[in-house]
């Protein structure tokens, strides 16, 4: 057999060992995502939104939950992401020298890819225990914990990806740094940036790991971040496990619900990223 | 070659580097009562060292930069000459590996000093890379963003300086209606006038222009060197190029680098035409480099 021959066969083979990894990787994403619409579409409705979670066999909706999930990725984003872009300037732009930048790195990876489950404890150690009860805040700082350090690496990243020319033009104009950071190098890296915020929002939508141990739950309306509050993954690990046939379609309502939010996000993230890397 | 401080405007009247009001315009220089004689030392470079790390790259440079002349700075790759540039605005500095010993004197004072307010020098004296750098602004924000930096102008006013560095610039005519839009949105030759509006917009008294024209077609090229003989009249030009055929056209002194050192620096006709060093003729003529 010829080196040509033999070479094509490889290559054949290859290919159709790496189409049916991605079929077997696509097909039970799809199968998930088969059975979470099949048996959510049905239980979505406007009084999802307008009711509270109902005690078994009564009606409800979701609407505390909602509220809780959106207020608290609010605060966790509000919280999260100035110092996510103020860790990440730092590593990129000012700690190039210093011994500091590689361990806040180093601990930052580590951060990023710790069970969620870790940060629900040690955000119960800290806020809940002192406090002696459960709160929307502590709910709020373990979910802040969770966007910081995606929020430092990508704006890392996308500082670094920024041409050092650009840098040295601002400068030439006798910029001081800080402006050269913020009115040039934000500028370029802004749509990278906000790519950032949006997966690490998405991250934190549908964790319900570190709330367990810090927001809990409520079955109640409730506004106050000083006391528990109800949130949609919590609601869905209770509802969902629940024996009750009104709570668990309400669940899979609410599973529906945080897929659609996610992938709106990613879709606008996918977006906005291409959008600021398109060559003028 | 000797300092002639004589042709130049009184001390007194002219700007001593680092002052509260940076962005003065340079003072007018009385042109030379004769045509042969040489216009005034804008700047002096004495023995000027520069290390990356341990690396020495340059190695002792002597060079005196005249005033409404171009001087142009060739040589083989990795001679030096862009390094050389890149001293006169200190912007090595953004590099902590990188320094320099030596002197350049600029009116009188040393801009290496350690004390030198680095932004204030970097006001004084414009620097437009080899690649177009404009910045992720509108065409308008981007000449307005050096001059917003030191001055706080009317609006009225900003407009108008914002138009002079476009019109010396070359560039008005083709963005007068869209200066809005994203300085990105032009070509690379417009971004490159772009990049020299924005030099010039502040008002500096040395324009250095590293390779301006090597990342553009033949037709900006053009138009870049037609811009380098217009701003001559008022700017000090320091300009690398890798393109001997540019540095004979467009400059009135030429320094011929080799390893890092200074080989000759003449009148450009006296350089192209009968070199005193051989290498600079093997140079220029082609055989090696």
């Amino acid at each position: 057999m010829s080196r040509y021959a033999r070479r094509r066969i490889v290559n054949i083979v290859y290919l159709a060992a790496s189409i049916a990894a991605t079929a077997v990787g696509l097909i039970f994403l799809f199968l998930v995502l088969y059975a979470l619409l099949r048996n959510g579409i049905p239980g979505l409705s406007t009084t999802l939104f307008t009711q509270t979670t109902p005690p078994p066999g009564s009606a409800g909706g979701l609407a505390n939950a909602i509220y809780g999930s959106v207020v608290m990725t609010l605060v966790a984003t509000l919280v999260g992401t100035p110092i996510g872009v103020l860790t990440g300037t730092y590593l990129a732009e000012y700690g190039k020298i210093s011994w500091i930048a590689p361990t806040v790195r180093f601990v930052n990876d580590i951060l990023l890819s710790a069970p969620s489950i870790i940060i629900g404890l040690f955000v119960y150690q800290i806020v809940v225990v002192q406090m002696g009860h459960f709160s929307a805040w502590a709910g709020s700082i373990a979910l802040a914990l969770i966007v910081m350090p995606v929020v430092i690496r990508t704006t890392e990243d996308m500082l670094t990806l920024v041409p050092g020319s650009l840098r040295e033009a601002a400068a030439a104009l006798g910029t001081p740094r800080w402006r050269v950071i913020v009115q040039v190098i934000y500028r370029a890296a802004l749509q990278g940036m906000l790519t950032g915020v949006m997966l690490a929002v998405a991250r934190i939508a549908g964790e319900t790991a570190p709330l367990l141990f810090t927001a809990l739950n409520n079955q109640f309306w409730s506004a106050d971040m000083n006391a528990p509050m109800a949130n949609l993954p919590v609601v869905i690990f209770q509802f969902a496990l629940s024996p009750y046939a009104d709570w668990q379609r309400l669940a899979w309502a609410g599973a529906t619900m945080i897929t659609l939010t996610i992938l709106i996000l990613n879709i606008l993230a996918r977006l906005l990223a291409s959008w600021s890397s398109r060559t003028p | 070659m000797t300092i002639d401080y004589s042709a130049a405007a009184p001390p007194q009247q002219r700007q001593t580097m680092p002052t509260s009001e940076p962005i003065a315009p340079p003072t007018p220089v009385p042109a030379p009562a004769v045509a042969t004689a040489k216009p005034a030392v804008r700047a002096e470079i004495k023995d000027l060292r520069f290390y990356y790390k341990n690396y020495e790259a340059l190695k002792g440079i002597n060079l005196v930069l005249r005033d409404k002349r171009v001087t142009a700075f060739i040589g083989p790759s990795g001679c030096g000459k862009s390094t050389l540039l890149r001293v006169l605005n200190r912007i090595y500095e953004l590099y902590p590996d990188q320094r320099a010993t030596g002197e350049v004197l600029v009116e009188g004072r040393n801009i290496l000093d350690p004390r030198q307010d680095l932004n204030l020098l970097r006001a004084k004296i414009g620097m437009v890379f080899q690649k177009p750098t404009p910045f992720p602004m509108s065409i308008y924000d981007n000449v307005a963003f050096g001059i917003r930096l030191y001055q706080k102008l009317r609006a009225r006013e900003l407009d108008e300086r914002v138009e002079e560095a476009l019109k010396r610039s070359a560039l008005w005519g083709e963005v007068k209606d869209k200066l809005r839009q994203s300085g990105l949105s032009l070509s690379g030759g417009q971004q490159q006038r772009l990049c020299i509006a924005r030099a010039i917009a502040v008002k500096p008294e040395i324009l250095l222009l590293d390779e301006p024209a090597s990342a553009l077609d033949p037709i900006s090229t053009q138009r870049i060197e037609e811009l380098i003989a217009e701003l001559k009249s008022d700017y000090c030009i320091v300009i690398v190029t890798h393109n001997m055929q540019q540095a004979a056209r467009s400059s009135d002194y030429t320094a011929f680098m080799y390893l890092g050192s200074l080989v000759e620096f003449d009148e450009t006709e006296a350089i192209f035409t009968h070199p005193r060093e051989k290498r600079t003729e093997d140079y220029i003529t082609g055989r090696f480099g």
